[in-house]
């Protein structure tokens, strides 16, 4: 058995190999690194948690066999998944580090002497305030994150649900929890505590049901920020540093995630909370335009051959080529076109893709060295300079309504220039608007091919065709 | 007067939020992926209190209403404390620059 006094500076310590190992990820090359910091700081908050309970009982090595089983299926699942279902991989993480702050919370409120908060009946007020908020915000992280996993599973549509009073509703239980909570310190009635529970598990469905599937970087982010605070909540009640640290960390990290990608959208965070876009599609125009104007369709042969005489080749990468995992079939084009001697760079929109960096992450699986591939805002210019633009799987992020048509949904949000090439090579399944519901111009622009197929089988046939 | 041991905590927990705010800005977009699995993987620290909460038991009845879900969340916990950190060096493998290729 440790002193409480040393077991805290070894619960700072690991708090500061935390923040280490987010700060290593500010470079790839120094990000292998951190994640050995997070690892050590985890070891060391654990082993200290041990030794300061100092109960070497059979209650131990249950502990011990439950630290191993959830290590396994962890272990397990982290070998076996897919890269492309990074995103709903996150979600369901999410989701049980949001159902593990419910359950501290709750045994905490069953037990709370083994906490050192006082007896049942007569939690300290401040530990009884700190676990509740704890475990109302780990039930909405929970129930949360379950939708959006089943959202972007395809479990579930992922279009918003969408009902009269929707909004009216959410503030009436958030402000039911708040009164619950009370009522709670007044009474310290166990089942107002269970009724918090139940409550915030039913605010985090009703929160994330409203939000079509391609805001969902941003709820990632925001259910991220969320797991964060349930931890510092739970770590207030627990009085324990690390936690502390760690919640405050999390909670600012996805909170600057959620900014970065509402920011990459030009919509405000409110706005993707209150949910509902992507449901009002203004077909009638689509259609009319559709008739109107010719579009330019060709097939891999003409693809290989506008690219094997092109003297640069820029990429852009989307939700589309991940659905068809087209990205090695992608590197496999490259490469052929990098022996022709073809200068081929990568351009990536924030919020393409599901989560923050999905893209760079399936392109670093199919080896694409991480220095070919660019940003928005590093690439943006380079445009105007090349020769083919070959955009497989994103659409509203090149649409260049956005810059000109200020009725347009998506106006003033920033997009990448890829009709400033000399040409544009456009892979996708049809003209079906993308989940903004409005049409792209690029698809009727003179310098625009479009290539009807789906990603990687497309991908495949120009790399034949590029032989 | 004495200080309440509460503001100690609460003073750690905001500069804990401005170091989130400048450490978080300073990682490269193109690792945002990996920043959330690991910081799943970190706020899964929660285990600590899960430990607490089962190994308060007595050896007569480790299973007791409140111990069994410091267990419960114990298995939680660690399916994403080696769920997170396993998936996040695993991606960190497949960055690679172009010279090491060469090499």
């Amino acid at each position: 058995m440790i002193s409480a006094n040393l077991s805290a500076i070894f619960y700072l310590i690991s708090g500061i190999l935390f923040i280490l190992a987010l700060r290593g990820l500010s470079s790839p090359d120094t990000s292998r690194q951190g994640n050995y910091f997070g690892i050590a700081g985890m070891v060391i908050a654990i082993v200290v948690t041990f030794l300061s309970v100092g109960n070497f009982s059979t209650s131990l090595t249950f502990v011990i066999i439950f630290l191993l089983i959830g290590g396994l299926i962890g272990a397990f699942i982290a070998f076996r998944i897919p890269m492309t279902a990074m995103p709903e991989l996150v979600a369901g993480f999410h989701s049980l580090v949001g159902l593990a702050a419910v359950f501290v919370a709750i045994a905490a409120f069953l037990n709370p002497e083994a906490f050192n908060l006082g007896f049942v009946g007569k939690i300290k007020l401040a530990s009884l305030i700190e676990m509740s908020i704890g475990a109302a915000v780990g039930a909405i992280t929970f129930s949360g994150s379950i939708i959006a996993f089943l959202k972007l599973r395809g479990i579930m549509s992922g279009s918003p649900i969408t009902f009269g009073g929707q909004h009216l509703l959410n503030l009436i239980l958030g402000i039911g929890i708040f009164v619950l909570i009370y009522f709670l310190c007044i009474s310290q009635s166990a089942n107002i505590f269970w009724t918090v529970i139940m409550i915030s598990f039913l605010v985090g469905i009703l929160l994330i049901i409203p939000i079509g599937g391609a805001d969902m970087p941003v709820v990632i982010s925001m259910l991220n920020s969320y797991s964060g605070w349930a931890a510092a909540g739970i770590g207030f009640t627990l009085e324990n540093t690390a936690l502390i640290i760690t919640g405050a960390l999390v909670g600012s990290s996805g909170a600057i995630l959620s900014y970065i990608m509402c920011k990459a959208m030009n919509r405000s965070f409110v706005s993707v909370i209150l949910g509902g876009f992507g449901a009002d599609s203004s077909s009638d125009n689509t259609k009319q335009k559709k008739d109107q104007k010719p579009v330019k369709s060709g097939n891999a042969e003409d693809a290989a051959f506008l690219m094997k005489n092109a003297s640069s080749v820029i990429i852009v990468p989307g939700y589309g080529m991940a659905v068809a995992q087209a990205q090695h079939a992608l590197r496999e084009m490259v490469d052929k076109l990098k022996k022709n001697d073809i200068k081929v760079t990568y351009a990536i929109h924030p919020v393409a893709g599901r989560m923050p960096g999905h893209m760079n992450v399936l392109l670093a699986e199919a080896n694409v060295p991480y220095d070919e591939v660019f940003e928005l805002e590093d690439i943006n210019n380079d445009f105007a300079n090349s020769d083919v633009a070959f955009v497989i799987g994103a659409n509203d992020v090149t649409n260049p309504v956005a810059k000109t048509d200020p009725k347009s949904p998506i106006f003033g949000m920033p997009v990448l220039d890829v009709e400033k090439c000399k040409s544009v090579l456009f892979v996708k399944r049809s003209l079906s608007p993308g989940y903004a519901g409005i049409d792209n111009e690029l698809f009727y622009k003179d310098n625009t091919l479009m290539l009807f197929a789906d990603a990687k089988k497309m991908t495949e046939d120009i790399v034949k065709n590029l032989d | 007067m004495e200080i309440d041991p509460f503001i100690f905590r609460l003073s750690i927990f905001i500069l804990s939020i401005f170091i989130g705010y400048y450490v978080v800005w300073s990682v490269t977009p193109s690792l945002h992926t990996p920043l959330m699995s690991v910081t799943n993987a970190i706020s899964s620290v929660i285990i600590v209190g899960a430990i607490i909460a089962a190994l308060a038991g007595s050896s007569e009845s480790v299973f007791g209403t409140s111990s069994i879900f410091g267990f419960l969340a114990i298995v939680l916990a660690a399916i994403n404390i080696f769920g997170g950190f396993l998936v996040t060096q695993r991606m960190l493998q497949m960055y690679k620059k172009k010279k090491d290729k060469k090499k």
